[in-house]
């Protein structure tokens, strides 16, 4: 009797494995397909290779003047040359390390933050939010302990973005936590003086309460108070960006299931005990990725405080552009500045796509 | 026997200060007149500084000259017009660019969006780097970009760069031919009405008989060709009553045509590149809101593919759509406000700008400004939350 003996597989057609299936499914998969993926092949050899030309290959990297540039490509020379004022505004130069010192402070206080298993992290948060604020005031503006004073108008450059985005961030939040709660209050007057407060402030642009906050300001307070404009552009955006941030709360508020807060009150948890413990950590767990995004357009809406005469970093650009020796570079100044407000933006909304992904502890699908 | 609660005293009664809405009436009264005497002291000290620096109240400013110039305008104005005026000049300026920046952004933002999701690799990937990119950017330096970086450089208008002799780009901006309006153009005007309104019946028509009878009838395409074509015959069986006034180099800049200065330009490319990021990724979620289930089902009742993305997928993608588009447009016409860092003439820049520096009447310019971007937003809402009653998911 013979045994049936099954021939070795075949491998499969050349044509539906490795690189060839991949453009057949990808890339060519109809006659429409196949012009799409020509036209923007056409597309990207018209843009690439010219923006790496004149980019990298034929930049200017090295030198103290213009004359330095004369390759015919991007003149990097001129960022190089005021790098330092874009990162530090008019900061006195000798006075650099303080803002440097807060700057490490910061990064050595905050890597804990991110490792999972360390132990003081209770202790730790507060010190961040609280006590470092205080430490870096005293650094940044000096006047006591022997450091020269610096009046806040000289600060500039990133390190005032950074400034005014991290206050903005830590106190919309907070704010925006309270607005949303009032919003969803049972108490009338409460909750139509949130629905007011946020509608005002969603209607308007920001320039128009930064201007607010620069010429009406002043005339709200009594005769002779003196009232710095960071403060008052600070206080502008803060009020701003709670407003939105209070609509991302509202909106996880109301996706928390009504069992949740009816559970809440059976325990006979206080209206604050059941907030803070059962609905505020499920709710705003829903929305990172709505305050992400806030946060995100807080820090893009900082570029707006140059309108009224504070130094950010693209101030600090565009005051370099107007400067008469380096004319002309105006593609190079803001280039530099568009890349590393996107490096900043990017890595945060990169961050909250991986914050959503580790907290998502429900049924992933 | 039941333990007494803790918070009832011995008569079994809740004590008055436990009853939450004793407890709610008192915090609101608190509230309210800490609001009332905190507005008392920012009116009172408003008042003294307005005193004490002479500045004069009111709104009759509006009807002083005010004595400047503006860069565009879409009504007549000169130096000698008033202050009213300057109010009406910018909010039309801004009108202008918020509608031109909705054009322009809802069209590129639905490509991309679509793009987006393409089958095509290579285009989803582009369509995915182009939204990381622009998103990701401040607004004001994209305008600052295109101001200061592209169309400022551009050569002078005797080197103009143009296409076919008609249009012009210079560092004075983009010249285009602009159509001269004669005698019998209202008759094509009117052909234009009546083909829409005719699109408009035709398409009611057409989804009655089919909801009848299960014909169906390519309403679309008939419509199209009837907006298209009515207007067209009429314009060439009345004449041609349109001509073309093209811009000519005359002296150090172009004369004639219709002059985009490129404050407008800039302003109207950042703000659509910039809003259409954000549009795509409205569009890319709606249409990945509908569950593929929907598809399917479709599929199995025998729709073919272009019939279920109209019927199944689009009704359902607009109902997520439309409320992040508005939400944009809103967005859009806020950020136009940007203007005043190219010194494009907007309402901020004008009003908020040269008129108030030059009364110093603050509090009325300001509250004018942010009245009239309030009322739009208002007005948006209003739309929205009847457009979200109108569609909203009737489930049984």
């Amino acid at each position: 009797m013979t045994t049936h003996v099954a021939h070795p597989d075949l491998p499969p057609p050349s044509t539906s494995i490795g690189a060839i299936a991949w453009l057949r499914a990808n890339l060519f998969s109809s006659w429409l397909n196949s012009l799409l993926t020509l036209g923007s092949v056409y597309l990207l050899y018209l843009t690439i290779p010219p923006l790496i030309s004149w980019a990298l290959i034929n930049a200017d990297w090295v030198g103290t003047s213009r004359e330095a540039c004369e390759s015919g490509g991007a003149c990097w020379v001129f960022v190089g040359v005021r790098m330092n004022q874009f990162m530090y505004g008019l900061y006195p130069e000798t006075e650099y390390w303080r803002i440097n010192l807060a700057a490490v402070l910061l990064v050595v206080l905050m890597t804990p933050l991110f490792i999972k298993r360390f132990p003081w992290k209770r202790w730790l948060v507060p010190f961040v939010l609280f006590g470092y604020p205080v430490i870096a005031f005293v650094l940044f503006s000096g006047g006591v302990l022997g450091l020269e004073y610096v009046e806040t108008s000289r600060w500039g450059g990133l390190t005032l973005t950074l400034i005014l985005s991290s206050v903005g961030m830590a106190a919309s939040l907070p704010l925006g936590i309270v607005l949303a709660l009032g919003r969803r209050s049972h108490m009338p007057i409460v909750k139509s003086l949130s629905v007011v407060f946020i509608e005002f402030w969603r209607g308007v642009p920001l320039i128009t309460v930064l201007f607010m906050s620069s010429v009406m300001l002043p005339l709200f307070l009594p005769e002779g108070t003196h009232f710095d404009k960071l403060l008052r552009a600070m206080i502008g955006i803060a009020l701003f960006q709670s407003a939105y941030m209070a609509e991302v709360v509202r909106s996880g508020l109301q996706a928390i299931p009504k069992g949740q807060y009816e559970a809440a009150q059976a325990l006979g948890l206080s209206y604050w005990q059941s907030m803070g413990l059962i609905i505020l950590p499920q709710a705003l767990k829903l929305v990172i990725p709505g305050i992400v995004n806030t946060f995100i357009a807080l820090f893009k809406d900082t570029t707006l405080v140059l309108i009224i005469g504070l130094f950010d970093m693209l101030a600090m650009i565009q005051a370099a552009l107007a400067d008469p020796n380096w004319l002309g570079y105006a593609v190079e100044g803001l280039t530099f500045a568009a890349l590393v407000y996107w490096v900043f933006c990017f890595s945060m909304s990169r961050y909250s796509l991986a914050l959503e992904r580790k907290l998502h502890t429900g049924h992933a699908r | 026997m039941a333990a007494e609660h803790p918070s009832q005293d011995s008569t079994g009664k809740v004590p008055l200060w436990r009853q939450p809405t004793f407890r709610a009436i008192v915090f609101q009264v608190l509230l309210v007149l800490c609001l009332l005497a905190f507005g008392n002291f920012l009116l009172s000290n408003t008042l003294q500084n307005m005193e004490q620096r002479g500045i004069t109240t009111g709104f009759g400013f509006l009807d002083n000259a005010a004595g400047f110039g503006i860069l565009q305008s879409l009504i007549p104005y000169d130096e000698t017009y008033t202050y009213g005026r300057t109010f009406v000049v910018g909010l039309l300026n801004t009108l202008l660019v918020a509608a031109l920046g909705i054009f322009f952004a809802t069209f590129l933002g639905f490509f991309i969006g679509i793009a987006r999701l393409s089958h095509n690799w290579l285009v989803a990937r582009l369509a995915t780097v182009y939204i990381e990119t622009f998103r990701n950017i401040p607004l004001l330096l994209q305008i600052m970009f295109w101001y200061f970086a592209v169309l400022r450089p551009l050569p002078l208008p005797r080197q103009s760069l143009s296409v076919g002799d008609s249009v012009f780009l210079n560092n004075r901006g983009l010249f285009l031919p602009r159509p001269i309006v004669e005698d019998g153009f209202g008759l094509v005007v009117a052909a234009l009405l009546v083909a829409i309104i005719g699109a408009v019946l035709l398409t009611r028509w057409a989804r009655r008989r089919q909801e009848a009878s299960g014909q169906q009838f390519p309403a679309g395409l008939s419509g199209f060709v009837l907006i298209i074509g009515l207007p067209l015959l009429t314009y060439w069986v009345s004449g041609s009553p349109l001509h073309w006034d093209y811009p000519v180099l005359g002296g150090f800049n172009f004369r004639g045509g219709l002059e985009v200065i490129p404050e407008l330009a800039a302003l109207v490319l950042a703000l659509s590149i910039y809003t259409a990021a954000f549009i795509a990724e409205a569009v890319r979620s709606g249409i990945q809101s509908v569950s593929h289930g929907q598809t399917e089902a479709a599929y199995a009742l025998g729709l073919r593919p272009r019939v279920t993305l109209k019927l199944v997928i689009i009704p359902q993608a607009m109902r997520v759509i439309i409320p992040q588009l508005t939400s944009q447009y809103l967005n859009l016409t806020k950020n136009s406000s940007l203007a005043t860092a190219i010194g494009y003439p907007d309402l901020v820049n004008v009003f908020a700008g040269t008129t108030l520096n030059q009364t110093g009447q603050a509090v009325e310019v300001i509250a004018m400004t942010m009245g009239v971007y309030l009322l739009i937003s208002l007005v948006i809402s209003l739309f929205m939350n009847w457009y979200n009653k109108r569609n909203q998911l009737v489930e049984r």
